[in-house]
Formats: structure tokens, C-alpha cells, sequence
């Protein structure tokens, strides 16, 4: 029992080491640029197939093999300060969702060159010459590789002090972590200190990825598996706290190692599998760790930060004739569809009413609320999963299944909500991301009641709903009226309490506005909303997954959806909502690279629009008025 | 040394400067006067590039560097001290010194750190201290020092004596006039006029972004007027 | 004339360093009292204490006879305190009248209401309001494009929008030129004075002090070391060593 307690120990900590090489690069790259570099999991994952190439072609030797994991990881620092050289350099100017927004279509670029470069078959690199057998703790073999794991951790720790505390590069990216400007003023050149923090995260990172190479498969998942390991450990330990990141990766690696360990176990009478809470277990620790201690382990509280969606917004102005009148026009079109086609483009106008709630429902959490939520897809999963269960299992008409989505997915929020109003900006969005990562591994794990990873399949609509001009139509007339519904609560009191507490909280405060609780039930009406997308998605496709309503890619979509229309407007995640869907869809039949084409079009529109489509077509008619 | 012809500059949409013109001679020191909120510390912002002019000339050493970047600006020897100091805290008093740091240059003074521990021997005592650790008064002194430290030939000084106790106040005058006898070039800021005029050779007055007077202290300490519009509290 | 604000013994220590120590004084409806005192004396730590926005160390805070220390912000101001901010907060994303409907709105606790545009809400009442502080013509505008001295008047809409008896505000005029300063603290003087709104105000233009404040406090070091009229505090011999003298040899 003993024995098997120091194995998982040990198992911990050398998990930790790759969580902390990962995390650490995260937390100097954000500390110094302030950009939450969504792309370092595709780093990660970049160092892994990198040093598979690169031993395949040295040779599996000491020299190829430790040779191919120094390379690996300095291929990785030049594509890393490529990137801040080419693109980040043009947009730390631009609102940080917007940073986040080409990180992340970075990540999609990357990933398919891997798929282009390496292809999709999962790749097993060679064991570490030297070091393939095991030796024997506590009565046990233990793989003499995670030894030498166990101390790379320390030792890169250890660097990384002497590099930041006794030289004068380190010296100044210490100062400009905390004042950037001020470090200009003093004649440094940031660009070059910019570009060499960036290129040694990335350089973390890939190392990371390739010392994994005997342990774990190249695998083109690895990326966002990575990446959410990586936010989790760096918010735990506290954002740019780099001793922080290592105790996090310790504490997080040792807790994943115990459950793995005490495996399942009897509890006043019924078993409880800890082995499977080894998915959850880290977004539980950060969940805790946000409410009791939000500036993380080792951080330093910062002053209330918000993720700032963009420059100050213009006031609400209720729509004119012309655009009502193209409004009704509009659905009139829209309602008068099916009597044209009933074929595949109903689908797929299906598929964009239902993402238009959704996008529209996180643009009420995230604009006029200023919440910013990495984990919108648990609302759209809980309503999905709501309508799917209480169909098969409780036997509901789907009628009344349906009416319940949004109610389970209200449920859901208020109680993520109330933890989440507590917080504010990045941290904010993280603790959004664990709730969604926490939901979504319940539901993967469940498989006696939520079908696991399979999901639930024959979640079809009533008979009189069946034909697809009929379920069209059902989608329209629910979110129309649901966008309808958020647009009209923007302009009234709860609206405007909403962006009171956003734009001033000290003012809304001092005005009798309990900013929390309006926030907290804002929460409530995005989760419903997209709750409700969720039933109407369930019904359409007639199965849903795991992986298709709750998991983070989702979230994401809905992101980039009403990034893309611009967070200022109130049609621009509708527009947003329709091209993304409408383009995933060409691009996704057209191409095997769809990601690639699609996060290059982000990137160009990140740099060319930084306010969205939307606002920037509003603000090219605004300065013809102006004219 | 330092010379700033017809400069605009806005924050949004409020004019901040308008047409303002000022020059600092070698080894002069000058000040620019003004209640809160006139436009002093944005001058000072907009010379050392932090706030980009909307129009103007601002020529330095010989150099158009209205478009330059804070760190070219700095390179070519012009040291800018920040009124909120913006000392890095969790950098010790020496590392904050070493931020500071860059190659000695032609035609100014050279700054060592025992030099500048002379200059403000407080410092002297506290150099592994982190920033943030110190008290208001030395910290103003770091962040003067720190300044130092990129051996400038002239320094932009934002309020040097806000918010220090007057016993600071006259070591940060006599300091100011050390640095004088050095040869370096100073273009501060003050509310204070007692302390502007122990330290400074000629004065311009700053309101709502116009320049509304110029003239040596002299001068200015002859026009009761011009001091009781724009300097009486 | 019984007091509308009685503070006793206010106390708050940071780390170990006492801003505030043992300060009491009273306001009665009606009355301008100034807070004054050199950078760093306390007076913005006393401020935050009485708005509720810090927790007091010790002391009581009584307003109207009920105890405003451990209540929060908006706690306060639902017993009738307005208040203004040093730097300006406004909702920046709202109109001029916007601003001061939310404020009405929430006075008459009407802030959940989801289907009734805001606009028609309290218009003509936002209006009279912003017509006392003379931005009627710019209800229209964006806060962020206002100038600074016009959010001022904003603001001071907005405190007066829940009916106050007592105002507290912080530098009211930080930031202003001098003509404004003058005209917005005796637009503010003549306001309370016809409401006979009590006003606590902090402020480093002495003018606008000597001319509007009946009574005038001043804190150094955490204390209160003068109180009294204009003249005698004037005519102090520690306030001119602490604060008056220092501040410029003329």
C-alpha cells in the first residue's frame, strides 16, 4: 500500500515536470506581453512530431535522441518568434479577445500543417537509449525515463531563476513584466525582448512536447489537451508566477496520480471510480483555488482587470424604420425558405439559426455583461443533453423535452455563475473553461446514464416536427424570438443595469446597482438562451456527443462567432454566427485543410478588422456620414 | 538641446496641447508650470514619445524625433523621469539602477552607480531592498537615478517634489542643481512654484495646453499677475 | 440645527500606518463642509469609510441617526447619500440623459424590469435634472465624448437623482480651469441650499473652498488637527505650517 503510495508519487511528479515545462512558457509569455498565448498547446504539440522527425532521421542514439529533443525544441523557439515576429508584433495594440482570437487561429493553422507535414496516423517514437528499462522502488520496476523527467523539472526551474535573476536580459524582462513602457523609456527595445520571451516559451513548450516522445504517441488532440492542462496549471499557480507554475504542475500532477492509484473504491456502499476523476480533477482544483484565492497559489492580487472587449462602445440607439423594415423583410425571407428548397441548404440554415442564438446568447454574457466565457459550451451541452435525456430516459414528449433545455441549462449557469461573477477578466474566463470542462467530463465519463463518449443516439423530434421544413420553421420562429427576447432585455433597465457594471462598477455600485447579482443573472439568461440553441441542435441531428455540444472547440466556435461580427454590435454575432457556419461548411467540403483556411481568414480579419465585421462596417458608414 | 515647435496632441477627443512651443539650452534648466490637468505631464509624454503629437516638431540634439520610438528617443540621450515614478518594485534598487543602465556617451556626464549613491546616499543603504519597499521620497530618488543610469544628456523630470516631505524637497532641489553643475539639460514640471524657483533658470506657464507665458524666474517673480491667474491656489 | 451626519471617533490603519486616527465631526442639513489637508493626510481613506466603499478600523458613522459603517456602497446610497467621484465615473457606453435615468431607475428599484425600454423610463424627471446643472443640451451625447468639466455635471445629475440629504464628493473640481471650478461648485451650492442637502467635499483649490465651504475640517497626518469657519481656519497657525504655507510662496 505504501509502496504503490510512492510509485503514484512518483508517477506525479514526473507528469508534473511536462505540466510545468508547458505552463511555464504560458505564464512568462503572458507575463511580459500580457497575451494569453492560446497556441502554445500547438507548440507543445509541434516539439512532439518534431522530435520524432528529427530522432528518425539522427538515429536512436544517445546523441540522436538527446540531439533530437534539443533541436525539437529550437525549431520550436523559431517558429515561436517567427510568429511574434509576423503577427503578434502588429496586434498588442489590439483588445486582448482579439489577441486571444488569432492565438487561436494560429492554432488551427498549425494544426493542419502538422496533418499536411505528418499526417493523421498517431505517431510512437523510440524509447530513450539508455535509459528503456526500469528500476526497482519500493519493491517496484519504475521506468528509469520519468526519473530523469522528475529531475528535468527542478533543473529547468532552476535555469530559469539564474536566467531571469542574474542576468541583464532577465533583468529586464522582470521590468517589463511589471512596466512595460517604462522599460521603453529607459531605451530598451521591447520588440527584441518581446520576441525573445516569446521565442523561449515556445522553446519551453516544444521541449515539453518532446520529451514526452517515449511516453506518450504524437497525436494531432494534443494541442488543446495541452493547452487546457497549461491554462489550468499557470491560473492555479497564479498568472506569471513562475514558481507558482511549478507547484501547481506538482500539486496537479501528484492529485491526477492518486486517483489513477486509489482507483476505484467502495464508499458507504457504492463504488466510486477515482481513476475517472482524473479528467476533472484539475479544473476541481482550479475551480477552488479561483473562489478562495482568485489572483492564484503564488500571484500577486492584481487590481480589478477585465478582459477589455474592446474600445469604449457607443450608446444603444433603438433600430430605425429602414432597418426594421429590413428586419421583417428579412424573416419574411427567411419564413418563405422551405417553398424553395427543402434540401440541404434547409440543414444547414438550421445549423446557422442555432449557432446565431448561441453566438448571440454568449454576446449578451460577453458584451453587455463584460464577462468573457471560455465555456459557453456547457450551456449549449446541458440543454442538449436536458432535451436528450429527459426524452429517452424520463420518456417526456419532445415537446415539453424541448421547453426544458433551457431551463436545465439556466440551472447549470446559476450555479457556474455564482462562483463565476466573483471573478473578473482572464481569471473569469478560466473558471468558465473549468465548469466546462467539468461538465463535459461528467458527461463523458457517465456512460450508465449519459451514454459517454457515444452519446445519446434517436433523439428525433415529434412526428408533426419530422419534415425538415417543419423543424426549419420551429428553429426560426424560437431563435428569432429568443434573439428578439436578448435584444429587448439589452434596452431595457436589466440591459442597461448589465452595462452600468461593466462600464463603471464603482459608479453602479455607488447608484444602488448590486452589480453581482445583475451579473449573476445575466448569467442565467446566456445560459438559458443557449440552452434552448442546444435542445433545437439535439433534435436536429438526432444524436448528440460529448465532443459535438459540450467540449472546448464549441466554446470557441461561439467565440470566434461573435468576434468575427464584433462585440460592440448587437447583430454582429448573428452575422458572425452565419458566416463562420456558412464558411466552415464550404471550406469543410471543399478541403481537407479546412482549420488552416479558416484561421488564416481569422488572421486576416484580426489584422485588417480588428472591431469585427460589423463594426467595421459601421464604422466605415459612420466616417462616410462624418464626410 | 531640446527644442518643440507648434506641438498638438489629443486624448480621444479632448485637445490636450495646442500649439505649444518651448526650448531647453544646454546646461539649462527649465521649468513648465501649472495647475493639475494643464497639459505638463502630457508634454513631457509627447517628447518622449509615449503619447503620439497629432502635429508639431519636437528636435532633439539635432534629431526629428516627433515619429521615434520611447526607445529610440532614449538612446539618443534624452532621460525621462515619470511623475507616478513607476519604480519596478519587485526589482531591487539596484536591478531597478540596472534597467536603467546604457553605454556611456559623448558630451554627458557619465553615471556610475556610487556615483549616483553620492548624489542620493539613502539609496547607498538600500540596494538589495526591492523597489516597492522603499519609502515615497526614495523612490523618487531611485527613479531620478534610474534615469541616471542611460547617461542622458537632458532629462525630462515630471514633478519631481509632488507628494514628498519638504525636507525631500530641498534634497531634491539641491540634487537637481548637482546635476545642473554636471552640464546635464532639465525640463521639469512643477505646481510648486517655491521649488521651481529654487532650481530653475526660466519658466514657461502652461494652461489648457497653451503656453501663456515665458520668461526667466526673474521675470516671472516681477508679474504678480500672470502668477495670480494661472498659479495661485 | 440637529446633524445630519455625526462622525466619531473614525478610525482606519494600513499595515500598521494609521491614515485615519480618532477624527469626529458633525454636518448639519444644509451645510458645505470642506475636508482639507495635504496629500496623503487621510482624506480620501475617511471618504472611502464613510461611503462605505473601506471597513472603518473604529468609530461610528451615523446618518440621520443610523449607522452607516459596515454597509456596502449601494447600501449607503439607498439611505440617501449621493456621491461624487475625484476621478469621474460615468457609463461611459450611455448617453448623458441614459446615465441619469439609471439612476432614477434604480432609485424607484426598478433595475429588473426586462421588457420595457429604458429610454422611456423617467425622461422628463432626467431631463429637469440635467436642466438644473445646465446639460440639458448635450442629454443626447455619449458620456465618452463629454469634456471633463461637463461629466462633472453629470455626475453631480446623477447624485441628485435618489433625492440625497447628504452628498459627499471627492475634489469635485480636480481637473477643471479655474472659471469652471468656480461656477460648478456655486451651481452645487446653490443646488443644496434650495434642497438643503448636506455636502461633505474634499478639494485642494482653496478658492473654491474660501468661497462656497460654511464650515471647513482639516486632516494632517490622519488627524484632525482645525476645524471651524473659513476665516478662523484660515487664520491658523498650524494649517498655514501644514498645508496653506507649504503650498506656495506667494
Amino acid at each position: 500500500m505504501l509502496s504503490s503510495f510512492f510509485i503514484q508519487t512518483l508517477n506525479g511528479l514526473a507528469s508534473a515536470s511536462t505540466l510545468f515545462l508547458v505552463a511555464v512558457g504560458l505564464s512568462l509569455i503572458f507575463g511580459v506581453t500580457r497575451i494569453v498565448n492560446f497556441a502554445h498547446g500547438a507548440l507543445y504539440m509541434l516539439g512532439l512530431y518534431a522530435a520524432y522527425s528529427l530522432i528518425e532521421r539522427l538515429g536512436v542514439t544517445p546523441l540522436g535522441f538527446w540531439g533530437g529533443i534539443a533541436g525539437a525544441a529550437l525549431a520550436v523557439a523559431v517558429v515561436g518568434a517567427l510568429i511574434e515576429m509576423l503577427i503578434l508584433r502588429r496586434i498588442y495594440h489590439v483588445p486582448e479577445l482579439f489577441q486571444l482570437l488569432a492565438t487561436f487561429a494560429l492554432t488551427l493553422v498549425i494544426k493542419d500543417a502538422v496533418l499536411w507535414a505528418w499526417g493523421a496516423e498517431d505517431l510512437l517514437g523510440p524509447r530513450a537509449p539508455g535509459l528503456r528499462g526500469s528500476v526497482e522502488l519500493f519493491g517496484k520496476p519504475f521506468p528509469q525515463y520519468d526519473l530523469a523527467l522528475i529531475a528535468i523539472g527542478p533543473a529547468v526551474l532552476g535555469a530559469l531563476w539564474l536566467l531571469l535573476n542574474r542576468t541583464r536580459w532577465g533583468t529586464l524582462v522582470r521590468a517589463a513584466t511589471q512596466d512595460r513602457e517604462m522599460v521603453g523609456a529607459l531605451g530598451v527595445n521591447q520588440k527584441w525582448l518581446f520576441t525573445g520571451v516569446f521565442a523561449l516559451g515556445a522553446f519551453l513548450a516544444g521541449l515539453g512536447g518532446a520529451l514526452q516522445i517515449p511516453r506518450e504517441p504524437a497525436q494531432l488532440f494534443l494541442d488543446l489537451a495541452a493547452i487546457s492542462d497549461a491554462f489550468v496549471v499557470v491560473v492555479v499557480g497564479g498568472l506569471g508566477s513562475i514558481p507558482g507554475a511549478f507547484l501547481a504542475a506538482v500539486i496537479i500532477g501528484l492529485i491526477k496520480a492518486y486517483c489513477v492509484g486509489v482507483g476505484t473504491v467502495e464508499l458507504f456502499g457504492t463504488t466510486f471510480a477515482f481513476s475517472k476523476l482524473t479528467l476533472v480533477a484539475e479544473f476541481i482544483v482550479m475551480a477552488i483555488v479561483l473562489v478562495l484565492r482568485p489572483q492564484g497559489l503564488l500571484g500577486r492580487p492584481h487590481g480589478l482587470q477585465r478582459v477589455a472587449a474592446a474600445h469604449v462602445e457607443q450608446p444603444l440607439r433603438p433600430a430605425g424604420r429602414a432597418l426594421r423594415s429590413a428586419a421583417i423583410v428579412g424573416l419574411a425571407a427567411l419564413a418563405a425558405l422551405p417553398l424553395a428548397t427543402t434540401g440541404y441548404t434547409l440543414v444547414l440554415m438550421i445549423d446557422i439559426l442555432v449557432f446565431a442564438l448561441f453566438a448571440a446568447s454568449l454576446h449578451f454574457l460577453m458584451g453587455p455583461g463584460g464577462m468573457v466565457s471560455f465555456g459557453h459550451a456547457a450551456y449549449l451541452g446541458l440543454g442538449a443533453y436536458g432535451a436528450g435525456l429527459l426524452l429517452k430516459a424520463a420518456g417526456w414528449p419532445m415537446e415539453a423535452a424541448l421547453i426544458a433545455a433551457p431551463l436545465v441549462a439556466a440551472a447549470g449557469a446559476a450555479v457556474f455563475g455564482w462562483f463565476c461573477v466573483r471573478l473578473s477578466g482572464v481569471y473569469l474566463a478560466m473558471l468558465t473553461l473549468a465548469f466546462a470542462q467539468i461538465a463535459w467530463s461528467i458527461v463523458f465519463q457517465w456512460d450508465a446514464f449519459t451514454g459517454g463518449s457515444n452519446g445519446i443516439v434517436g433523439v428525433w423530434p415529434a412526428p408533426w416536427l419530422a419534415p425538415r421544413p417543419a423543424y426549419y420553421l420551429l428553429a426560426l420562429a424560437l431563435c428569432g424570438g429568443a434573439i428578439w427576447l436578448l435584444r429587448r432585455m439589452l434596452f431595457a433597465p436589466f440591459g442597461y443595469a448589465l452595462r452600468a457594471g461593466r462600464d463603471s462598477p464603482l459608479r453602479a455600485d455607488a447608484i444602488g446597482i448590486d452589480v453581482r447579482r445583475v451579473q449573476w443573472a445575466g448569467f442565467v439568461v446566456a445560459g438559458a438562451c443557449a440552452g434552448l440553441a442546444g435542445g433545437l441542435y439535439a433534435f436536429s441531428k438526432g444524436s448528440i456527443s460529448p465532443d459535438s455540444t459540450m467540449a472546448v472547440s464549441r466554446s470557441i466556435d461561439a467565440l470566434v462567432m461573435v468576434l468575427l461580427g464584433g462585440v460592440q454590435t448587437l447583430s454582429g454575432p448573428v452575422v458572425g454566427a452565419a458566416l463562420f457556419t456558412w464558411l466552415q461548411d464550404l471550406v469543410a467540403r471543399g478541403t481537407d485543410y479546412w482549420r488552416a483556411v479558416l484561421g488564416g481568414a481569422i488572421l486576416v480579419l484580426v489584422l485588417a478588422f480588428p472591431q469585427g465585421i460589423v463594426g467595421a462596417l459601421r464604422a466605415w458608414s459612420g466616417a462616410r456620414e462624418q464626410r | 538641446m531640446l527644442a518643440v515647435r507648434h506641438l498638438d496632441a489629443y486624448y480621444g477627443r479632448a485637445h490636450i496641447l495646442a500649439d505649444l512651443s518651448l526650448a531647453v539650452g544646454t546646461g539649462e534648466v527649465v521649468v513648465l508650470l501649472g495647475r493639475n490637468g494643464a497639459g505638463k505631464s502630457t508634454t513631457l509624454k509627447c517628447i518622449m514619445g509615449l503619447v503620439r503629437a497629432a502635429g508639431g516638431e519636437i528636435e532633439f540634439a539635432g534629431r526629428r524625433i516627433e515619429r521615434m520610438e520611447p526607445y529610440e528617443i532614449a538612446g539618443l540621450g534624452l532621460g525621462y523621469v515619470p511623475e507616478d515614478r513607476r519604480i519596478f518594485t519587485e526589482l531591487t534598487v539596484m536591478e531597478n539602477l540596472e534597467v536603467g543602465r546604457q553605454a556611456p556617451r559623448a558630451g554627458a556626464p557619465a553615471w556610475t552607480p556610487e556615483r549616483l549613491f553620492s548624489l542620493f546616499p539613502n539609496l547607498a543603504e538600500m540596494t538589495d531592498r526591492p523597489g516597492g519597499r522603499i519609502s515615497g521620497g526614495e523612490q523618487q530618488m531611485l527613479t531620478i537615478a534610474r534615469t541616471l543610469m542611460g547617461n542622458p544628456s537632458c532629462i525630462l523630470l515630471d514633478e519631481p517634489s509632488e507628494g514628498l516631505a519638504p525636507v525631500i524637497v530641498d534634497q531634491m532641489a539641491a540634487a537637481i542643481r548637482s546635476l545642473k553643475a554636471e552640464g546635464l539639460s532639465v525640463l521639469l514640471s512643477e505646481q510648486n512654484l517655491h521649488f521651481a524657483t529654487e532650481v530653475s533658470d526660466r519658466a514657461y506657464i502652461i494652461e489648457k495646453g497653451r503656453i501663456r507665458f515665458a520668461g526667466t524666474m526673474a521675470a516671472l517673480a516681477a508679474n504678480e499677475d500672470v502668477r495670480a491667474q494661472y498659479l495661485a491656489v | 440645527m440637529s446633524a445630519v451626519l455625526v462622525v466619531s471617533r473614525l478610525a482606519k490603519s494600513f499595515g500598521g500606518v494609521h491614515a485615519v486616527r480618532e477624527v469626529s465631526f458633525e454636518l448639519a442639513a444644509g451645510e458645505l463642509l470642506a475636508l482639507i489637508g495635504p496629500n496623503g493626510a487621510g482624506k480620501t481613506t475617511c471618504f472611502n469609510m464613510l461611503n462605505g466603499q473601506l471597513a472603518a478600523d473604529g468609530g461610528s458613522v451615523r446618518f440621520e441617526g443610523r449607522e452607516l459603517l459596515g454597509l456596502a456602497p449601494r447600501a449607503v446610497w439607498r439611505l440617501g447619500v449621493g456621491r461624487t467621484f475625484q476621478i469621474t465615473a460615468t457609463f461611459a457606453s450611455m448617453t448623458v440623459r441614459e446615465n441619469v435615468q439609471m439612476a432614477l431607475v434604480s432609485h424607484r428599484r426598478r433595475l429588473r424590469e426586462w421588457w420595457r425600454p429604458t429610454a422611456r423610463l423617467y425622461r422628463e424627471e432626467a431631463d429637469r435634472l440635467l436642466g438644473r446643472v445646465g446639460m440639458l443640451e448635450q442629454a443626447g451625447r455619449a458620456c465618452s465624448v463629454l469634456a471633463y468639466g461637463d461629466l462633472k455635471r453629470v455626475e453631480l445629475a446623477v447624485a441628485l437623482a435618489n433625492e440625497p440629504r447628504l452628498l459627499l464628493m471627492d475634489e469635485p473640481t480636480a481637473g477643471m480651469a479655474p472659471q469652471e471650478r468656480i461656477a460648478l461648485m456655486a451651481l452645487t451650492a446653490e443646488i443644496v441650499r434650495e434642497r438643503r442637502i448636506a455636502v461633505l467635499f474634499t478639494e485642494h483649490d482653496m478658492d473654491v473652498v474660501f468661497a462656497h465651504a460654511d464650515r471647513i475640517i482639516v486632516l494632517n497626518r490622519g488627524r484632525l488637527i482645525a476645524a471651524g469657519a473659513p476665516a478662523e481656519v484660515r487664520a491658523s497657525a498650524q494649517v498655514q505650517q501644514v498645508y496653506l504655507g507649504s503650498r506656495g510662496a506667494h
